[in-house]
């Protein structure tokens, strides 16, 4: 096979390199330009569609296309955030691919000089009751983040993990981290100023991750892929830390031009990046770069994806400087190169030009393809295997949702993370719908990250839409106003129409979602061809938000707080229904059927209320109605408490009330009078109290029982 | 009272610790390659991965310059308080009796627990009453207390127990469900939970700065 087509470049592609170099390129020009048009940074099949998300709003500080978008948070401070995926390496080496998860996506908060305060996950895999295989990558991708977070001394503050079969063979490991700084310290990766010094810091080059974002990132996992864990990197987080402390430290004393991390495609998307942003030239020899092996090639130290790395820019009379710092943190920093005029990214071999690449065909001229969309003919998903008998009462189908693996404690999981390192964790996981940390200046932020890829599957474009709800929805049980999203859209192949179709009508979800709740994307990270020997992944967009709150003292909780209080449902344009629902998927029904509308402008008054009430202390709980519907929210306000509660709807509840799913709905407690401001929005349903859970006519299930199987449920799978 | 907070390379929560000990008195940070202690009335060897622990947990930084000093600070009657990895550095060190071994899950374990405390008498835990309960995060992989039975025998008998996870609240199958040690002298203590992680109410309990500010 041509050497261009191993590196995954089409035939088409290889013809217009020649063109832009106006020669055949070497063996360095190749690899270098594989990875920069590979999917993973040249953002070939979503650039287009990504152009159609909104990016603007009076906080937004910095958009989409630096290393981390940007927010205003009030007092001159920002709020840094970004989500990115590893999939691929995950699934391959499941322990140290999603600890260079986190290890990546920190570096990019720290790399616009954000101190990251706070990490989040959203995990997915094939279903762990019957597979081995998926146990394993679960528990060594939790061990992974574990080690990576905790070592580094980054509270791991929230998440979420979901188990289907479409994951099986391609399980989802997408990272997102939150830093602060304040607003007139951030610092841009464009190159500038011809004649600074280009210096590499941190950890030694080596050939670990050689061919990382083009073999792994941009094709389908097949059957071979052991034989691709030498592209999967090895993850020092004690590097990181001392190379995020000297980072920090060295933007303090305002030593440096312009900085950015190493992450995809090593050293040569890197500089060509900052480059292609400062509109100027870098000139590197790759022989001064410090190596793991003496005799790398000069293309395997450009591709190299060895991890805990940063280049930047410095003035020539700082680089002493910048070297003592470094010193001071024991972190190797070596002058690799300069900016030039040239417009040209050159590679030297210990003097001697091995690679001559103009910057704007690297980076800017990158081709970029229409998809191709069609719905598909046929269901692309088979049914999920039935694992509920027939006939089962309320209560019996209440406890069997509680202990099924997507709506089962998550404690097993998120104790294996510090979650308070930091001093600013007000609501650790499990207190409230979104995490909340505390800021310096009195406020708080609420984060969250969430998606439901069967129900994007169901319906691409509902789908979506219903991911944005969920955060703001959990945002305002926290008492938060968004204030940015970030998203990573995890899709199979854009190739094939279907796929284009899911990828197409998602984003046009999360657009239109976006727009009418007034949430700018500040950025986010596109992973495709998330497909196995099994087919494609459900298609998965994960969407992460941060808010903020006034008074972290009143951060709201979703246990039910005190007996006697009632218990209202505050709802707007709610229609829960079976398709795509968790007892639809136990039953093993097909992804087929309509989500629920949902009216938009509607929705984020009734978010804007919940809000309000939690702010003000009128709600005492608040707890939206997601995955499991009605019951389940129910269910899991009284196990935060540790309370039961008494509910009577006037009827009996038919099982699209107690089951069904659809955006719209809150479970909220408060004293019978805080709730005369909600006028008619607020339905007292029943009353905290009791040491059961009590549906009139229907259900009548003691709380120990309820812990008893939402604790086992994932728990007892992994013992 | 002027507190001194050591950041080794791999420290990670001398940040917290340092706040924790500005609420009740003057605090500053230590770095690992000084050897002045800068006149401080007390050490706090705070919790992280000091050098990454890729050795044996607080091995390496046991022979970090500055330790030299608080060893001599401590044999002389310093006031040194240990948390988590600070406590395994200790160990190391010679400072404090025993050692610390993995979890018997083999796992991080991050949790709210109850401690006891034994001994109300040492400078770290006047502030305290023999029997009280303390809410207090502990986070850890290495955590599990080990010490041979004469030792651990001779320790309780001479008051050098001086906090036990309550009743179910072990999670790291420490001997005797040990949380926290001082030696003979009663002026360095050790301990697994993080008192620097219990000291506002808006983050989950203030019963850590009994610890912190009894020595204030």
């Amino acid at each position: 096979m041509a050497r261009h087509r191993e590196l995954g470049l089409t035939d088409a592609e290889y013809e217009l390199i020649v063109v832009k170099l106006e020669r055949e390129p070497n063996e360095v020009e190749l690899a270098v330009f594989s990875l920069m048009w590979s999917e993973h940074c040249g953002y070939k099949h979503s650039r287009r569609l990504l152009r159609t998300l909104p990016t603007e709003g009076p906080k937004l500080i910095l958009g989409p296309g630096e290393n981390a978008g940007a927010v205003a948070i009030g007092d001159g401070l920002a709020c840094a955030f970004k989500v990115e995926s590893h999939n691929h390496p995950s699934a391959v080496e499941p322990f140290q691919g999603a600890a260079t998860g986190v290890g990546g996506i920190l570096r990019d908060v720290f790399a616009i000089g954000a101190r990251p305060i706070a990490i989040l996950d959203s995990l997915r895999f094939g279903e762990v009751a019957g597979s081995p295989r998926s146990r394993y990558l679960l528990e060594h991708a939790v061990a992974g983040i574990g080690h990576y977070g905790n070592s580094i001394g980054v509270a791991t503050v929230g998440g979420e993990i979901y188990f289907e079969g479409p994951y099986e063979q391609n399980c989802l490991i997408n990272a997102m981290c939150v830093g602060l700084i304040e607003t007139d310290k951030l610092i841009r990766s464009a190159a500038a100023g011809v004649g600074n010094v280009v210096v590499l810091f941190g950890a030694r080059t080596g050939r670990d991750g050689i061919g990382g974002a083009s073999v792994l990132a941009s094709a389908e996992l097949g059957d071979a892929d052991a034989d691709k864990r030498p592209t999967v990197q090895i993850g020092d987080p004690f590097e990181e830390k001392k190379l995020l402390e000297c980072s920090l430290e060295l933007l303090d004393e305002g030593l440096l031009v312009a900085l950015q991390d190493l992450g995809a495609a090593g050293l040569t998307s890197s500089s060509a990046e900052m480059a292609a942003k400062g509109e100027v030239g870098i000139d590197l020899d790759v022989r001064r770069v410090p190596l793991r092996e003496a005799d790398m090639e000069p293309f395997e130290i450009m591709i190299s994806e060895s991890q805990e790395r940063m280049l930047c820019v410095v003035e020539p009379e700082r680089v002493t400087a910048v070297l003592a710092v470094c010193d001071k943190w024991e972190v190797n920093a070596t002058a690799i190169g300069e900016v030039t005029g040239s417009g040209r990214l050159r590679v030297f071999d210990d003097g001697d030009l091995v690679g001559d690449l103009p910057v704007g065909a690297l980076v800017d001229e990158c081709p970029a393809y229409d998809l191709e969309p069609a719905p598909p003919a046929i269901p692309i998903y088979p049914p999920p295997p039935r694992v509920l008998g027939e006939g089962l009462d309320a209560g019996a189908t209440l406890l069997a949702l509680l202990g099924s693996a997507n709506l089962a404690s998550r404690r097993w999981a998120f104790e294996q993370y510090d979650c308070i390192v930091g001093s600013r964790t007000v609501r650790r996981p499990g207190q409230s719908d979104a995490a909340v940390l505390r800021l310096d200046g009195g406020g708080a932020l609420a984060v969250s990250i969430d998606g439901n890829g069967r129900r994007v599957a169901v319906d691409p474009y509902r789908g979506a839409v219903e991911a944005v709800l969920e955060c703001s929805a959990n945002l305002a049980c926290a008492g938060a106003e968004p204030l940015g999203l970030t998203n990573c859209l995890n899709f199979g192949n854009p190739e094939k129409p279907h796929i284009a179709w899911q990828l197409t009508r998602a984003v046009a979800g999360l657009g239109d979602a976006c727009r009418a709740l007034g949430v700018p994307v500040v950025g986010g990270n596109v992973s495709l061809y998330n497909e196995g020997g099994g087919g494609p992944i459900y298609p998965t967009p994960v969407v992460g938000m941060v808010g903020e709150l006034p008074d972290p003292a009143r951060a709201g909780r979703l246990g039910f707080a005190q007996e006697g209080d009632v218990v209202a449902l505050i709802a707007a344009g709610w229609s829960p229904a079976a398709a795509g629902s968790e007892l639809a998927k136990l039953r093993g029904e097909a992804l087929e059927g309509e989500l629920p509308a949902a009216e938009l402008g509607e929705l984020r008054a009734l978010h804007a209320a919940v809000r309000q009430g939690v702010r003000s202390g009128a709600l005492r709980s608040a707890h939206d109605v997601a995955e499991g519907g009605l019951a389940v929210a129910l269910a899991e306000c009284s196990l935060a408490g540790g309370l039961g509660a008494s509910i009577d709807f006037g009827a009996p509840a038919g099982e699209a009330l107690l089951f069904g799913e659809g955006p719209g709905a809150f479970v909220v407690s408060a004293a019978r009078e805080a709730l005369a401001r909600f006028g008619s929005a607020a339905r007292v349903v029943g009353t905290v109290g009791g040491d059961a859970l009590r549906i009139e006519g229907v259900l009548d299930v003691p709380v120990a029982e309820l812990a008893r199987v939402h604790a086992g449920g994932l728990a007892d799978l992994l013992r | 009272m002027r507190f001194g907070v050591v950041r080794f390379p791999g420290s990670c929560d001398e940040v917290d610790a340092l706040l924790a000990a500005r609420l009740v008195g003057e605090a500053e940070i230590l770095w690992h390659g000084d050897t002045d202690l800068k006149g401080v009335d007390a050490v706090i060897v705070p919790g992280g991965f000091s050098y990454g622990d890729y050795l044996r947990v607080g091995a390496i930084a046991r022979f970090a310059p500055v330790m030299g000093e608080v060893e001599r600070f401590a044999r002389h009657g310093g006031l040194v308080l240990g948390i988590c990895n600070g406590f395994q550095v200790l160990c190391e060190a010679g400072l404090l009796p025993g050692a610390l071994l993995p979890n018997t899950s083999l796992r991080f374990v991050c949790r709210q627990v109850d401690l006891e405390v034994v001994n109300a008498d040492i400078p770290w835990t006047r502030a305290c009453s023999a029997g009280e309960r303390l809410s207090i995060p502990a986070k850890h992989t290495t955590g599990r207390y080990y010490a041979p039975d004469p030792v651990l025998d001779e320790m309780e008998a001479n008051d050098q127990v001086v906090l036990r996870y309550a009743p179910g609240s072990s999670f790291n199958g420490s001997a005797r469900d040990i949380a926290g040690v001082c030696n003979a002298a009663g002026n360095v203590l050790g301990l697994m939970p993080h008192p620097e992680h219990a000291v506002d109410v808006l983050t989950g309990s203030v019963d850590g700065l009994k610890l912190i500010g009894a020595a204030a």
